[in-house]
């Protein structure tokens, strides 16, 4: 049974980086219930487009949710009310007929919007080349078991590892802090053999990379867990904090 | 010392003085509790320990230096990072629902703070800085406590502390990297025994010298 909903989204428009931007209410109409939401998108697209106007700019890639592309706020909660969900991996079962949905794009001083829903994301590239790899000529695969690896950490790692760089996280802290995608990247190479040697070199860096493209700090408020589409945990937050505490007053790194 | 100050001045580094200096003016609050609550024993028993505290000289007179500089570098250091954290986000959301993770406690902790502030200068001026004559600092609380505005002031000031030290205490342990999955729910049960031993520790006492004397 294929059902259909009407929608009315109040969505953020703004021409570039230098537009003030506003608020602009338009339908969504017949939107099937089996459409992801950005398939709802693109409905309300087509039909801009037939009308003559500017089409909705939003930013998408794979639609499977492992890309980290996509990502808005949606009527207050970044890729909308689901947990554990991108929102390309959103269904619009979870909406009802006649609702009234606010779209906006990420906030934060870090993250300037470009056009529309399209926010500049390079602040998370300034801070993965501040540190955010392992130095090693990589070669032909190794002997399995040569660096051997407890399950668990193997498991924490690949947690970690998990995190798409979507900036949902910064998007919903209240003070648009960056610490649980810097710790996830800290965390996926901290925790293996291979990430050890520059651990206190990488936790420096990353830090101050961070900080220096004026994200907020943590206050520890937990909404980034909450809202993050791939539920990375605040346990990679406090391993973050050991690091750094570590790397800045007991090891040798300055 | 330039790796000092760099560690320091991190947002890391930051919520490290923030934490510590915290637990340590939870430490104090532990320690000015179990002082007060000799006052439940009577007249004889509460001054006594105050005149022990008093006769301890220098070493109390160090504590207080201390608890003066820590709470400079908490408050320094919290207003430095509440309004960083405001500037980092320049425009406001249009709708602003929470996930689940935020609390009243976490929300209010700057606001918190600075009532603390408040009630702190008032506090002592009310009985520190204040002369006492020929009355013993027990008459002094008793006869402050008999006036009902101050049991009320006293009580709402301690509901504030509660709210500050329930998100700090568990805060201060993710800062300092020693919270983990396994120790969580226990420290975040800590937390709330330590806002609730403040509330009704600290807050009830006001009532009991008004009922009482
Ligand atoms: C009895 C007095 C106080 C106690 C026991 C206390 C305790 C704490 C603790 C344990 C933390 C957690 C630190 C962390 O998150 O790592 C904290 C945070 C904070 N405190 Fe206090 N504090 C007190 C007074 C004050 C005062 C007077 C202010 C004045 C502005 C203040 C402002 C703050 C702020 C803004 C934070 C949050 C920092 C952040 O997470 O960004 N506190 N406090
Ligand atoms: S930690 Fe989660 S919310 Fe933050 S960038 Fe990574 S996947 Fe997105
Ligand atoms: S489009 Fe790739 S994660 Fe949503």
């Amino acid at each position: 049974m294929n059902k259909t909903i009407n929608l009315t989204l109040k969505i953020w428009r703004q021409k570039d980086r230098s537009d003030k931007g506003r608020f602009e209410t338009t339908p969504a109409r017949d939107i099937s219930t089996d459409m992801s939401f950005l398939e709802m998108l693109d409905v309300v697209n087509e039909r801009l487009t037939l009308e003559g106007r500017e089409p909705i700019a939003f930013e998408h890639d794979c639609r499977e949710g492992i890309c980290g592309s996509c990502g808005t706020m949606v009527n207050g909660r970044a890729h909308g009310p689901l947990k554990g969900t991108s929102l390309c991996q959103l269904h619009m079962r979870h909406f009802k007929d006649g609702d009234t949905l606010t779209i906006e794009p990420w906030r934060a001083r870090a993250f300037p919007v470009i056009k529309d829903l399209v926010v500049d994301r390079s602040a998370y590239d300034r801070i993965i080349q501040a540190g955010g790899y392992v130095s090693v000529n990589t070669g032909s695969a190794p002997e399995a078991n040569t660096l051997p690896v407890p399950p668990e950490l193997a498991e924490k790692a690949m947690d970690a590892a998990a995190c798409i760089g979507c900036g949902a996280c910064v998007a919903a802290c209240p003070n648009a802090s960056a610490m649980l995608f810097v710790s996830a990247k800290i965390s996926q190479l901290a925790l293996l053999p291979q990430g050890r040697p520059e651990a206190d070199r990488r936790a420096l860096a990353m830090v101050r990379a961070m900080d220096a493209c004026g994200f907020g700090n943590c206050s520890n408020h937990r909404e980034c867990e909450n809202a993050c589409p791939k539920e990375i945990s605040i346990a990679n937050i406090a391993r973050l904090n050991r690091e750094f505490l570590h790397a800045g007053f007991i090891s040798h790194e300055t | 010392m330039n790796w000092l100050t760099a560690a320091l001045g991190s947002s890391v580094g930051k919520k490290l003085m923030m934490a510590l200096t915290g637990l340590a003016f939870i430490g104090f609050l532990a320690a000015h509790l179990a002082g007060n609550l000799l006052m439940i024993a009577g007249r004889e028993a509460f001054n006594g320990y105050a005149e022990r505290l008093q006769s301890l000289g220098p070493i109390l007179q160090l504590f207080r230096a201390g608890l003066i500089g820590f709470a400079l570098v908490h408050i320094l250091t919290g207003l430095y990072l509440f309004l960083q954290n405001r500037k980092a986000r320049p425009v406001r959301y249009e709708k602003d629902t929470s996930a689940g993770g935020r609390t009243i406690s976490s929300r209010t902790m700057p606001y918190t703070g600075l009532l603390i502030l408040a009630f702190v200068v008032f506090h002592l001026f009310h009985f520190t800085w204040t002369d006492k004559g020929a009355r013993t600092i027990f008459d002094l609380v008793a006869a402050a406590f008999n006036q009902p505005w101050a049991v009320l002031l006293y009580a709402a000031a301690m509901i504030v502390v509660a709210l500050h030290v329930r998100h700090g205490f568990w805060s201060a342990f993710q800062s300092v990297g020693a919270s983990h999955p396994k120790t969580m729910p226990a420290v975040m049960a800590l937390s709330w025994t330590a806002g609730g031993l403040v509330a009704f520790g600290f807050g009830l006492l006001p009532f009991f010298m008004l009922i009482r004397y």
